[in-house]
C-alpha cells in the first residue's frame, strides 16, 4: 500500500509535466486541424534555454533560489514561446493551404532541425545540473521501514501546473484572445468574416503552447536534473498520446490524459517491467486511438466531403 | 534556421521596408541564438556543467540572417511569387518531356553496366549498392505512401522485421538465403496486416502517429527481447548470400574455382550489387503492373478521395490492407538484403530516422512517381555521401531540407504524379488542379 502512494505521488508529477505538453498539441490540433510533431522538440530546447539561464545566473552569484527559479522561468517561457512563434511563421503558414500531409511533413522537418540544431549547438553528451530544489517531507513511515516521501520539487511541479493551469482556462474563457481562438477552432473562415485575425490567433496560439511547453521542460530540468538533445522525442510522443487519451482539441482532456499516462508509465514499470514502458505508452496510444478515437472528452468528429 | 517568411502578409516594396523587415528578422534571430549558440555548456570531468560564450558565431549567424532576408527578399520581388513554373520556356518543356520519356530505359542501361565500368572502386560499388537498397526502399513505400495515400512513419519496422526475420532463420536454423528471402517477405507483409488492420479506421495524421508508435514498439522490443534479437548487440556473423547453392568464397567449390577464373572478393560485391538492382525492379514492375489492376486503380482512388471510393463500392478495408502488406513485403525483402549484405544487425538501423528518410525520398521524388523516387533516393543519399564529412550538420540540412521541399514544391521536386486511369475525351480540368481529397 505504501508502495502503491509512493508510485501514485511519481507518476502524478510526471502525468503533470505530460499534460503541460500536451496542452500545446490539442490546442493547436484543435485550431489548425495538424499534428505539431516538432512541439515535443519545443519543449527540449525550453530544458535547454532554462539551463543555461540558469547556468548563468548561478555564475553571476545570484543564490536566492525562488529569484532564480522565476527568472529562468520567464526567460525560458519568453525564448521558447519565440521559437514557437517562428516556426509556426517559417514552416506552418505556407502550408496552411496546401496538401493534406504537407504540414505534417514539414513539422517532421522541423522536429529534425530542433533536434539537430541543439545537438550540433550544445553537443551530445547529456547535461546533468545538481539538484536546485532540495529537501521534502516524509508522509508516512511502515513498519517495515518503508517511507512515502513528497520532495518540495514534486510539490513545485504540482503548484506550478495547477496555477498555470488556472491561468490558462481563465485565458481561454474569459479573454478576447480565448474567444477568438475558439472562434477560429470551430469555423475559420467565419471568424475571419466577423473581424478576427486568425492568422494573429494562430501564431498566439503556437506562443502558448511554446510557452507551456517551456515550463514543462523547466519542470523536467528541476525533477530529473537533466537534459539531452533526443528527450523531445519520446515525450513528444507520449504527450500526444495524453492529447489523444483525453481528446484531442479538449483542453481538460489534456491534462487529464497527461496524469493518466504519468500514472500508466509510472505503474508499470513499478509493478511489471522498466524496459517496457516506452512500449506501454505508445501501446496505449494504439488502443485508445482505435478502440475510443474521441478520447475521454472529446467530441465525435463529423466527416465532411 | 531561416526568419525569411515573415513578411508574406504584405511584401516590402522599396529599400526602407527591405531593410526593416531584414532588421527585424534579424532581431528575432538574436533572440532564438542568444542563449543556444552564443552559449556553450559541458559537462566538465568532475561532473559539474561550465560555460563559455561563442559572440562570435551569434554575431556571424545574425549577420548571415539579416543578409539572407535581404537577398530573398529581393528575389521575391525579382520572380515573383507564383512565377517560378511558368518561367520554363515552351521549347525547354518539350526538350524536358524528350528527356523524360528516354530517361529511365538510360539510367537503367547505365545502372545494369555500373559494375562493369566501376569494377575496381570498391567504394563506388557499395554506394551504388546503398543507393539501390534506398531506391527499393522508396518504391515500396511508395505503393502505401504514393498510390495509396496512407502516410506511414513507422515503415523501418517493416524493413527491420525482413532483416530479423533472414539474421535469425539463418543464424539459428542454417536456412539459406534464398529460402529465407520469401519468408521475410511474408512475415513482414503478415506484420503489415496486422498493423493495418486496426488502424483502417483512422485519418491521414492520426494513421501517421500510430505507424510511428508502431516503427518504435517493434525496435524497442527488439532492444529488450534480448534471449531472441540479442538486445542492442544484434546479430552477428549473418551467412552471405550464395549464387543458388554455390558460394562465393574462396573455396574448391566456390562459384570462381567451378567457373576456372581467379577469386576476387569483389565477385561477391557485383553479386551483391545484381542482387538488388533485381530486387528493386521486381518492387518496380509488381507495382507498376499492380496500378494497371484494379486493384492498383483503387489505391489511387482512395488517395484521391476516401468518401467518394466507398460511395462507388470499393471495399476500403480490403483495399488499404492489401496497400499495407504489399509495402511491407518489399520492406522485407530489402531488409533480408541489408542482413545478407552487412552480415551484423543492430537495432540502430532501424530507427525514426530511417523511417524518416525513405519516407522524404517518396516526397521528394513527388509522391507515385517510380522514375521520381529513384532519381530522389539517388540525390539523397548521394548527397549524404558528398557531405559525409559534415556528419553533425547532415541531418539539420535534412531537416531544412524537408521544409523548405514542402513550402516550395509539395508536389515533389523531381516527379510529377499522373492517374494512371483518367477520361481521354472532354477533360475539362487536369488533375494537378483539384485539391485534394479529405479522407
Amino acid at each position: 500500500m505504501d508502495y502503491f502512494a509512493q508510485q501514485l505521488i511519481n507518476g502524478l508529477v510526471l502525468g503533470s509535466i505530460y499534460g503541460l505538453i500536451a496542452i500545446g498539441y490539442t490546442m493547436v490540433y484543435g485550431i489548425v486541424g495538424m499534428i505539431n510533431f516538432a512541439h515535443g522538440d519545443i519543449f527540449m530546447i525550453g530544458g535547454f534555454i532554462a539551463l543555461i539561464t540558469f547556468l548563468i545566473l548561478v555564475s553571476l552569484g545570484l543564490t536566492a533560489i525562488p529569484v532564480i527559479l522565476l527568472i529562468v522561468l520567464l526567460v525560458s517561457m519568453a525564448i521558447t514561446a519565440l521559437y514557437g512563434w517562428t516556426i509556426e511563421r517559417v514552416a506552418y503558414r505556407p502550408l496552411r493551404h496546401s496538401f493534406r500531409l504537407a504540414p505534417m511533413l514539414s513539422a517532421i522537418g522541423m522536429s529534425f532541425v530542433l533536434t539537430n540544431y541543439s545537438q550540433v549547438a550544445q553537443g551530445a553528451r547529456v547535461k546533468p545540473i545538481p539538484p536546485l530544489v532540495t529537501g521534502g517531507y516524509t508522509l508516512h513511515e511502515s513498519a517495515d521501514g518503508f517511507v512515502i516521501r513528497l520532495s518540495n520539487v514534486q510539490i513545485l511541479v504540482v503548484i506550478t501546473t495547477i496555477v498555470l493551469l488556472a491561468i490558462f482556462t481563465w485565458l481561454v474563457s474569459r479573454t478576447r484572445l480565448g474567444r477568438d481562438m475558439r472562434a477560429c477552432e470551430q469555423d475559420q473562415t467565419m471568424a475571419a468574416l466577423l473581424g478576427v485575425d486568425v492568422d494573429r490567433t494562430i501564431s498566439m496560439t503556437f506562443v502558448i503552447g511554446a510557452a507551456l511547453a517551456a515550463v514543462a521542460g523547466l519542470m523536467y530540468l528541476l525533477y530529473y536534473g537533466l537534459v539531452d538533445f533526443f528527450m523531445g522525442f519520446v515525450a513528444g510522443i507520449k504527450a500526444f498520446t495524453a492529447a489523444v487519451l483525453g481528446g484531442i482539441g479538449s483542453l481538460p482532456g489534456a491534462m487529464l490524459g497527461g496524469l493518466a499516462i504519468g500514472l500508466i508509465e509510472t505503474f508499470w514499470s513499478a509493478y511489471f517491467s522498466v524496459e517496457y514502458k516506452d512500449v506501454a505508452a505508445f501501446s496505449i496510444l494504439i488502443v485508445v486511438l482505435i478502440f475510443m478515437p474521441t478520447g475521454l472528452l472529446g467530441r465525435p468528429e463529423v466527416e465532411k466531403v | 534556421m531561416t526568419a525569411h517568411s515573415t513578411n508574406t502578409a504584405k511584401p516590402a516594396t522599396g529599400i526602407p521596408a527591405l531593410l526593416k523587415s531584414a532588421f527585424v528578422n534579424a532581431l528575432i534571430a538574436l533572440v532564438l541564438f542568444s542563449l543556444m549558440i552564443g552559449i556553450r555548456t559541458e559537462a566538465g570531468s568532475d561532473g559539474q556543467l561550465t560555460y563559455w560564450t561563442r559572440f562570435g558565431e551569434l554575431a556571424s549567424l545574425v549577420a548571415a540572417v539579416f543578409g539572407g532576408s535581404i537577398v530573398i527578399d529581393l528575389l521575391r520581388q525579382w520572380i515573383g511569387p507564383t512565377g517560378t513554373e511558368k518561367l520554363i520556356p515552351p521549347a525547354v518543356q518539350t526538350g524536358m518531356s524528350f528527356v523524360g520519356r528516354y530517361l529511365a530505359p538510360a539510367l537503367l542501361i547505365f545502372t545494369l553496366l555500373v559494375p562493369v565500368i566501376f569494377y575496381d572502386q570498391r567504394y563506388i560499388l557499395d554506394l551504388a549498392i546503398l543507393v539501390l537498397t534506398y531506391v527499393m526502399l522508396g518504391w515500396g513505400l511508395n505503393v502505401v505512401v504514393g498510390l495509396a495515400g496512407l502516410l506511414d512513419l513507422g515503415y523501418v519496422a517493416f524493413y527491420a522485421v525482413g532483416a530479423y526475420s533472414y539474421a535469425l532463420l539463418a543464424t539459428n536454423f542454417g536456412w539459406s538465403f534464398w529460402v529465407c528471402l520469401p519468408l521475410a517477405g511474408i512475415l513482414a507483409a503478415f506484420w503489415g496486416v496486422l498493423l493495418g488492420f486496426p488502424v483502417l479506421r483512422l485519418r491521414g495524421d492520426y494513421l501517421a502517429i500510430v505507424t510511428l508508435a508502431f516503427g518504435e514498439i517493434i525496435r524497442l522490443v527488439i532492444i529488450n527481447w534480448q534471449e531472441l534479437t540479442g538486445g542492442p548487440n544484434g546479430v552477428s556473423s549473418i551467412p552471405r548470400p550464395s549464387f543458388f547453392g554455390i558460394p562465393l568464397d574462396n573455396s574448391d567449390n566456390g562459384l570462381a574455382a567451378k567457373l576456372g577464373i581467379e577469386y576476387s572478393p569483389t565477385h561477391r560485391i557485383v553479386f551483391l550489387f545484381y542482387l538488388i538492382l533485381a530486387l528493386a525492379l521486381l518492387t518496380n514492375w509488381v507495382t507498376i503492373r499492380l496500378r494497371r489492376l484494379p486493384i492498383g486503380r483503387a489505391w489511387e482512388a482512395l488517395r484521391e478521395d476516401e468518401v467518394a471510393c466507398r460511395a462507388l463500392g470499393i471495399n476500403t478495408t480490403t483495399t488499404k490492407l492489401t496497400a499495407f502488406a504489399t509495402g511491407a513485403m518489399f520492406g522485407g525483402f530489402a531488409g533480408a538484403f541489408f542482413a545478407t549484405r552487412q552480415g551484423f544487425i543492430s537495432p540502430e538501423s532501424f530507427t525514426f530516422q530511417e523511417s524518416a528518410l525513405v519516407l522524404a525520398i517518396v516526397v521528394l521524388g513527388g509522391m507515385g512517381s517510380q522514375l521520381g523516387v529513384a532519381l530522389a533516393a539517388l540525390s539523397m543519399i548521394g548527397g549524404f555521401e558528398l557531405f559525409r564529412s559534415l556528419e553533425t550538420y547532415r541531418m539539420l540540412v535534412f531537416g531544412m531540407a524537408m521544409v523548405l521541399i514542402m513550402i516550395w514544391r509539395p508536389r515533389g521536386l523531381i516527379g510529377h504524379r499522373a492517374p494512371t486511369v483518367y477520361l481521354t475525351k472532354a477533360q475539362a480540368i487536369s488533375s494537378d488542379l483539384v485539391k485534394e481529397g479529405h479522407g
